[in-house]
């Protein structure tokens, strides 16, 4: 499409292929999962510091974190933030690496699989040691 | 944007350009700090994730890995991260603010000699105020991992 | 020569110039030269002096002289400046080394390539878009904006940009990614959009990209490296902050004054007043 053109139509003049999620919007999850994951990640340090440190990493102490509500809901927040914050940052570094189509979809496809798989893998760290 | 077909990547700084932070001043050497500490950070939190995962197979488990982890070299490996963390946040709360257009300054005439708006005290503040709270943290971190 | 100096006691310094010929593809070299200098001789009085009477094989870009044109951007010890912008009394270093800027291409010596450069700006839709106050009437030039002061400061710092590219050699996004617009574009996209004159509704969607003015990170280089003030990161960082919805777009378009035809000789507009 020309550029000179284009003065009065309201289409487009972007020619990158379609994508799911706009990049503000991306950005915009970047930026939130970044601010509250500050905040969880501070109460998860927090729990170490309450007792002694040795004795906030004994094996009943640590399952019976575990089992306190709040606290697993406080611990899959942070697996979810940080995987969100932390995967898309790659996918950004990576896309500002390289650029051609196959390796843009070779980066969106690895690090949504990313993402889900930690968090997958997280989660059942928490469920069974909740379970135990 | 327009896609222009194969654009010569001649002479261009590459990741090197990323890796030398010492040309442009302060706001540059907190770009490559803030990629620094996030990459490790990444590393880090996957390497956690598996380490956490370990209670699952008992209790055994969980104590040898531990013996892997509470050692000298393991405390500061940890001093690291939380030095880490503590730069990545602060730096990334700052470069939320300005992303936002907060702090910057507005435009105005440009006068000799010609000094950036930009690259203000708050900017340069806002990093060294990151860097002595992750130094703060790593000296409190210091102090209960190793008993001090 | 250094012998043609007319002061013996006239101080030398020595220039160390990047040769290549990209169009021969004999691999690159540094040249060195002495070259006399006073207070006030800049690294092009040097370069010229060079090709003057030296060795005249030398490329380097140059014509206003005056941090005007923007052309003769190179690297002067590993930092990207304007050759006539810079004294070698403030560089303090016995010797200077000339580099092509980095992130163009290099055609030979110290000329590299722009296009790709020029084609990121033109991208910007880099001109005011505006319906004629009357849609029937397709004939440009037939009114005037008004704009007071403020409106003009909005924007006005950003059009000093000269286009010398020491912004884009600088920007560490620019180094890896050619899809980049890089800091002269990005600003530029800024700066009509806060032109009261501009109307077009697509700025913000150009820059929305994963390539785009994401990318950016505010590493400050950009800024820091500009001759003449622009502060292409001030301007990116207030474009996002609309991208952000931090900022409302709540711009007042200018207000066009139709000029008459048959306008008085001291200049002074028709009668009539459209918006």
């Amino acid at each position: 499409m020309d550029l000179m053109s284009c003065l009065e139509c309201n289409e487009s003049i972007k020619m990158t292929s379609r994508t799911i999620l706009k990049e503000s919007q991306i950005m915009k999850i970047h930026y939130i999962t970044g601010i509250a994951a500050v905040f969880v990640v501070a109460l998860h340090i927090m729990m170490r510091l309450v007792v002694p440190f040795e004795q906030s990493l004994e094996y009943n102490y640590i399952i019976a974190n575990y089992k306190n509500i709040v606290y697993v809901l406080i611990l899959e927040a942070i697996l979810v933030l940080i995987s969100v914050h932390g995967f898309n940052g790659i996918r950004i570094i990576l896309l500002e690496l390289r650029q051609s189509r196959p390796w843009e979809n070779m980066v969106t496809v690895v690090t949504i699989s990313s993402m889900i798989g930690l968090i997958a893998y997280g989660t059942r760290t928490i469920i069974v040691a909740n379970g135990l | 944007m327009k896609e222009i077909e194969r654009p010569s990547r001649n002479n261009l700084e590459g990741i090197g350009g990323w890796l030398n932070p010492s040309r442009y001043g302060w706001e540059r050497i907190s770009y490559w700090f803030q990629r620094l500490t996030g990459v490790f950070l990444l590393i880090y939190f996957i390497g956690h994730v598996y380490e956490t995962s370990t209670i699952v197979n008992g209790q055994n488990a969980w104590d040898s890995f531990l013996e892997l982890t509470q050692t000298v070299w393991g405390h500061l490996f940890l001093i690291m991260v939380i030095g880490a963390s503590t730069f990545h946040s602060a730096n990334g709360i700052r470069l939320i603010f300005t992303h936002a257009g907060i702090g910057l300054g507005t435009p105005g005439r440009p006068d000799y000699p010609y000094n950036p708006a930009s690259l203000n005290y708050r900017q340069k503040s806002g990093i060294w105020i990151a860097l002595i709270l992750a130094a703060a943290a790593m000296f409190y971190g210091f102090n209960v991992l190793f008993g001090v | 020569m250094s012998d043609t100096a007319e002061n013996k006691n006239e101080q030398m310094i020595t220039l160390k110039v990047y040769r290549e010929n990209r169009g021969q593809d004999s691999g690159s070299h540094y040249d060195t030269f002495e070259v006399p200098y006073k207070k006030w001789t800049t690294v092009l009085d040097a370069l010229l002096y060079v090709k003057s009477y030296i060795d005249a094989s030398v490329a380097v870009r140059y014509s206003c002289r005056m941090a005007s044109c923007g052309s003769c951007g190179m690297k002067i010890n590993g930092i990207p400046k304007l050759a006539c912008y810079t004294k070698i009394s403030e560089l303090e270093t016995s010797t200077i080394e000339c580099e092509p800027l980095s992130n163009f291409p290099i055609i030979r010596d110290l000329v590299t390539d722009f296009s790709l450069f020029f084609n990121h700006h033109r991208n910007m839709q880099p001109y005011i878009v505006a319906k004629d106050s009357n849609e029937d009437d397709t004939a440009k030039g037939t009114f005037s904006f008004y704009q007071v002061p403020e409106d003009v400061d909005k924007y006005l710092q950003f059009s000093y940009c000269i286009k010398c590219g020491l912004c884009y050699s600088a920007c560490p996004t620019v180094g890896t990614d050619v899809n980049f617009p890089g800091p002269q574009a990005l600003a530029q996209q800024y700066r009509y959009f806060a032109d009261t004159r501009d109307e077009s509704k697509q700025r913000l969607d150009i820059v929305d990209d994963r390539h785009g003015i994401w990318r950016c990170h505010f590493a400050g280089s950009c800024s820091k490296v500009c001759p003449k003030g622009v502060d292409p990161a001030l301007g990116i960082q207030l474009l996002r902050s609309y991208m952000l919805g931090i900022s409302k777009n709540d711009k007042v378009p200018a207000k066009k004054i139709e000029i008459d035809s048959t306008n008085d000789a001291d200049g002074s507009v028709g009668s009539s007043n459209t918006e």
